[in-house]
C-alpha cells in the first residue's frame, strides 16, 4: 500500500511534538512490510532520517513552470532532490499559480515553521498539493493536523483517492475555548472533507464530535506512542541533597503553569528538601516568575529557558518528579519520555496520555491540593518512587509505534 | 452422615477520609463518616436485615435443625452499634434459637497473623470479649481475617485455647485431598481445621444469579443433588461467603432467598444434616493433619498474600504501620489505640494493589497508598509524642517495668511500715 502524507515537521529540525509524532508513527508503520510512505514536508534540511520512507520538500516542487536545464537544478536543489524528478513533477503543473510568488526554479519557498502568515503558507501548501497528487502514485492520502488539511482535501479532489486526516491537536486545545474562526473553518472543511478521521485521544475524539459536529463512527482514536530511547542508559541522577520537580514546556496557558507554582507553594509549606524547576519559556514566563517572587519561594524555584536536544532527556533523568499540569493537552508525549528515564509523573487528567497510563499520577489541572499531595508523597516515600519509576518504565516500554501503526494501518483498509 | 456448615462474614472497614500531607500534624480526625455509614446502612438495608429475617426463618421452619455461624470483625461491629443497632438486636434474637454461634477474628480485621503475633493475640482476645459481652457467649472457633492461615498461625491459636480453626481450599496444602473432611493441625492434633468448599460456595455467593453460567438457574434441589452425589464418606461440606452475598451479590429477585428457604428441606429429605464450627470436634472424625509452611488466604488463584502485600507500597506501608505497635500496646491513650485499630483493617492495603484493588474507592492504587500514608505520618507523630522513637524498644520496656514495679514495691512497703507500726504499737500497750 502507498501512502501519501503532509505533515509540517519531521525530526530532527521540529518545533512541537507533532514532529516527533509523524516520526514514530511513520517509522511504526514502516515496520508493515508492503508499506510505502511518501511524506511531504514545507521545507527539509536535508539530514532527515529516510531510510524507512521517502521524503518530498514543497520548498522543492515546481508550481510555476519555468525553463531550467537539468546541471542547473542539480546544483541548486540536487542535496535533496534528483533532478529528473523535478522534471517529472514539474509535468504535473494543471493550475496558474502565478499569483504566487515563486524563485528562479518555480518553486515557492517555505518557512517550515509557524510564521505570521501561516494562512497564507498554508494555502501555498495547497498549491504543491496539487502538482503532487497529479504525478505521484499512492493509494490514500493522510494529513498530519490542521495545517495540512486544505492540501489533504485539494489531493482527494484532484484524484478521488480516500482522504484520512489525523488530529495532533484542535483550537480549542491552543486557545483555552477562544478558538480562532479562520483556523476553526480549516479544521471543520478539513474534517467534513476526510473519509475517516484519526484522534490522538479520546479526549480530542470527543471534542471532534462535540464541537466541530462530526458522525462519531467516522472517528476513531488512535493513541500515541513513544519512540525507545537508543542511549537511555546514558542518562543518570546524580545523587543529590533535595529533591528535584520539574515542569517542562511551553510556559503559556494551555499547560498551566500557574497551576505547578502554587502546588509548589503548598509543597514548600511542609518541607524544605525540594526545588522546582520550570524548563522551557513562552508568553506566560515573566508572569510566572513574578508569582514566584510573590509566593516568596524564589529560592526554591527555578527557571531554566528553553531547553533542546538531548537537554530535555537530562533534565527529565536528573528530576524525581516530573509534572504536566496541562488544562487540555490532546495527548502530551512528554510523561512517556520522563517515564522512559525512570521518572515518576504527575498529569492532569485534561491529558490524552491519561487514558493509556496507569503507573502516572492523574489529578485534575486545577487541584492544586492533590498535586501537592501527589508531589509529597513521590519525594517523602521511596516505595512511591521506585514503584512508579519502576512500573511506569515498564508500562512505556510497551507503548509502542508498531502498534499504532498497525491500527492506522486497519483505518486505511475501511475506507479504500 | 453429610454435613452443610454456614458462615456468613461481615466486615466493613472506616473509610478514610481525603487526608492532604498539610493536614498532618493539624488534623487528629480520620474517618470519613459519612462515607463510611452510607456504606453500612447500605448494606443493612439491602443485606444484614432482610437475610436475618430470612435465617430466623429457616430456624423456624426447620425447628432449629438449619444452624449457621457468623464472623463479624471488632470494626463492624462497632459500625453496626453506632448507626444500626436494630441489627445487633437481630442477631441477639438469632442467638436465642441456639442455631447460631459467632467465630472469633482478629478484631480490626487486620493482617497482625504475619506481622505481629502479640498484636494478633491481643486483638483476638479483644474480639471474643467483645461477642461475649454482646451476645453472651465466648466463641471456641476462629477464623483469621481473609482466612489467612499457616502452621505457626495455627500453633497461636490453639495455645489460645481455641478448637477450629478455619481455611480456604488450597491446592498447594490439600494436594490431592478433598476439602470435604475435617483435618488437623500439623503438630497440634487438638487443633480441627475445616476448609472452604471454594465451588460451591462461589456457586451460592458470585454465580447464582449470573444467565451464562452453564447450571443456571440453580434450584436447591439441584444443589442438594450435587451434595448427595458427593463420595458416601464426605462428611462436612463448607460454605463460607461473605454475608452481602445474600441481597447485594444476589439480589432478592434472583430468588436467593426462596433458594436458601428451600435449602433445609432438601437437605434433610437427603439426610444432610447443619452443623456449626464449634461442634465439628465433637460430632466428626478427622481425616488426618495438613501442613501449611507458608500463609494462604482466601484470595484469586494463587491463595498467597500478593493482594495485601505484593508490592512496595503495600509492604513499605505495613512495615511503618507495625514499627511501632509494641509502643502503641504500652500507652493507654485510647483514641490513640482506636485508631491505631482502625489504620490496621486489611482493606487499606487492599486497596493499594495494582492487580486487584477490591472495593477500593480511590481512583488508583497510589491515591489509595498517599492518602493512607498521610494520615498514617500524622498518626506515627501521636505515638512518637507518647514515646519518642528516639528511645529503642527494649529501653522503653525496661523504664516503664521499673515505673510499675515501683508502684508494687511502694505498696509492699507500706504495707510492711504499717505491720512494724502495728507492732510497735502491740509492744507499747503490751508494756
Amino acid at each position: 500500500m502507498k501512502a501519501l502524507m503532509f505533515g509540517w515537521e519531521f525530526p530532527p529540525h521540529i518545533l512541537g511534538g507533532l514532529g516527533t509524532a509523524s516520526y514514530g508513527l511513520t517509522k511504526g508503520m514502516a515496520m508493515q512490510e508492503d508499506m510505502e510512505i511518501t511524506f511531504i514536508i514545507p521545507k527539509p534540511h536535508g539530514d532527515e532520517d529516510q531510510s524507512f520512507l521517502k521524503i518530498i520538500g514543497a520548498c522543492n516542487v515546481p508550481v510555476v513552470w519555468k525553463e531550467n536545464d537539468w546541471n542547473y537544478v542539480n546544483h541548486r536543489i540536487g542535496n535533496m532532490m534528483y533532478p529528473d524528478e523535478y522534471f517529472r513533477l514539474r509535468n504535473g503543473i494543471k493550475y496558474n499559480f502565478n499569483r504566487i510568488y515563486t524563485n528562479d526554479l518555480g518553486c515557492i519557498d517555505f518557512s517550515g515553521r509557524y510564521p505570521d502568515n501561516l494562512i497564507e503558507e498554508i494555502s501555498n501548501y495547497e498549491a504543491v498539493a496539487s502538482v503532487l497528487a497529479h504525478q505521484l502514485d499512492f493509494d490514500i492520502i493522510h494529513s498530519h493536523d490542521w495545517l495540512t488539511y486544505p492540501a489533504g482535501v485539494f489531493a482527494k479532489q484532484i484524484t478521488g483517492k480516500p482522504l484520512v486526516i489525523h488530529v495532533h491537536a484542535t483550537d480549542f486545545d491552543r486557545s483555552r475555548g477562544q478558538v480562532n474562526p479562520t483556523v476553526y473553518g480549516i479544521e471543520k472543511r478539513g474534517m467534513d472533507a476526510a473519509d475517516h478521521i484519526m484522534t490522538v485521544s479520546d479526549l480530542t475524539r470527543k471534542i471532534v464530535i462535540e464541537k466541530y459536529h462530526q458522525n462519531p463512527q467516522k472517528v476513531t482514536t488512535v493513541h500515541n506512542a513513544v519512540e525507545p530511547l537508543p542511549d537511555v542508559e546514558s542518562f543518570t541522577k546524580t545523587p543529590r541533597k533535595d529533591k528535584v520537580v520539574t515542569f517542562l514546556g511551553r510556559i503559556t496557558m494551555q499547560k498551566g503553569p500557574e497551576y505547578f507554582v502554587e502546588a509548589a507553594y503548598r509543597v514548600l509549606q511542609k518541607t524544605k528538601n525540594v526545588r522546582f524547576v520550570m524548563a522551557g519559556s513562552g508568553d506566560m514566563m515573566n508572569a510566572m516568575i513574578d508569582l514566584v517572587a510573590k509566593r516568596n519561594i524564589a529560592d526554591r524555584f527555578h527557571f531554566t529557558g528553553f531547553l533542546k536536544g538531548r537537554q530535555v532527556h537530562e533534565m527529565l533523568a536528573e528530576s524525581d518528579v516530573y509534572i504536566m499540569p496541562s488544562v487540555s493537552e490532546p495527548f502530551g508525549i512528554s510523561p512517556l519520555e520522563a517515564m522512559q528515564v525512570g521518572t515518576p509523573s504527575i498529569i492532569s487528567k485534561q491529558s490524552g496520555c491519561a487514558e493509556i497510563l496507569t503507573h502516572a499520577i492523574k489529578t485534575d489541572y486545577w487541584d492544586i491540593d492533590a498535586m501537592s499531595d501527589a508531589i509529597y508523597a513521590i519525594v517523602e516515600n521511596p516505595a512511591m518512587f521506585q514503584s512508579l519509576s519502576r512500573l511506569g518504565l515498564e508500562e512505556v516500554n510497551n507503548i509502542r509505534w508498531q502498534d499504532a501503526g498497525l491500527k492506522v494501518r486497519s483505518i486505511y483498509e475501511s475506507v479504500m | 452422615m453429610k454435613n452443610i456448615c454456614f458462615y456468613f462474614e461481615i466486615h466493613q472497614p472506616i473509610r478514610l477520609k481525603r487526608y492532604r500531607f498539610f493536614e498532618i500534624g493539624q488534623d487528629h480526625y480520620y474517618s470519613d463518616d459519612f462515607q463510611t455509614e452510607q456504606r453500612i446502612q447500605y448494606l443493612v438495608d439491602h443485606a444484614y436485615m432482610p437475610a436475618n429475617k430470612i435465617i430466623s426463618e429457616m430456624i423456624r421452619n426447620s425447628n432449629g435443625k438449619f444452624k449457621c455461624a457468623f464472623s463479624i470483625s471488632g470494626i463492624a461491629l462497632e459500625q453496626l452499634e453506632q448507626y444500626a443497632p436494630e441489627v445487633i438486636d437481630s442477631f441477639r434474637n438469632l442467638v436465642k434459637t441456639g442455631s447460631v454461634e459467632f467465630l472469633a477474628e482478629p478484631y480490626a480485621h487486620s493482617l497482625s497473623s504475619i506481622y505481629d503475633a502479640n498484636e494478633f493475640e491481643h486483638q483476638v482476645t479483644m474480639h471474643s470479649d467483645k461477642i461475649e459481652d454482646l451476645f453472651g457467649k465466648r466463641p471456641t472457633s476462629l477464623r483469621n481475617a481473609e482466612l489467612i492461615y499457616s502452621d505457626e498461625i495455627g500453633e497461636m491459636v490453639s495455645k489460645m485455647g481455641y478448637k477450629t480453626m478455619l481455611l480456604d481450599e488450597s491446592r498447594h496444602v490439600l494436594g490431592w485431598k478433598s476439602q470435604n473432611y475435617v483435618y488437623t493441625h500439623a503438630t497440634l492434633p487438638k487443633l480441627k481445621l475445616l476448609v472452604r468448599n471454594h465451588k460451591l460456595s462461589d456457586d451460592i455467593a458470585f454465580r447464582f444469579s449470573n444467565n451464562a453460567w452453564h447450571d443456571y438457574p440453580l434450584s436447591a434441589e439441584k444443589f442438594v443433588g450435587w451434595l448427595t452425589s458427593m463420595p458416601a464418606d464426605e462428611t462436612i461440606i463448607n460454605l463460607w461467603m461473605g454475608y452481602e452475598a445474600l441481597g447485594v451479590f444476589q439480589r432478592p429477585e434472583s430468588g436467593i432467598y426462596d433458594f436458601l428457604k428451600a435449602l433445609p428441606y432438601h437437605a434433610m429429605e437427603q439426610q444432610i444434616g447443619f452443623i456449626l464450627p464449634s461442634e465439628v470436634g465433637r460430632k466428626l472424625e478427622t481425616a488426618g493433619a495438613i501442613s501449611a509452611p507458608y500463609p494462604i488466604s482466601w484470595s484469586g488463584h494463587e491463595k498467597d498474600l500478593s493482594p495485601w502485600t505484593g508490592n512496595d507500597l503495600q509492604q513499605e506501608a505495613l512495615k511503618k504501620l507495625y514499627e511501632v505497635s509494641e509502643r502503641v500496646r504500652l500507652c493507654n491513650d485510647k483514641p490513640l489505640q482506636h485508631d491505631w485499630l482502625m489504620l490496621q483493617s486489611s482493606d487499606h492495603f487492599r486497596y493499594m494493589s495494582h492487580k486487584d484493588p477490591y472495593g477500593t474507592h480511590y481512583e488508583s492504587s497510589y491515591d489509595a497508598f498517599m492518602n493512607y500514608m498521610n494520615v498514617l505520618a500524622d498518626f506515627l507523630e501521636r505515638v512518637d509524642a507518647q514515646y519518642p522513637t528516639n528511645i529503642e524498644n527494649e529501653e522503653l520496656n525496661e523504664l516503664l517495668k521499673t515505673i510499675n514495679s515501683q508502684e508494687k514495691e511502694i505498696e509492699d512497703l507500706e504495707e510492711e511500715v504499717k505491720k512494724l507500726r502495728s507492732r510497735a504499737a502491740k509492744k507499747e500497750s503490751a508494756k
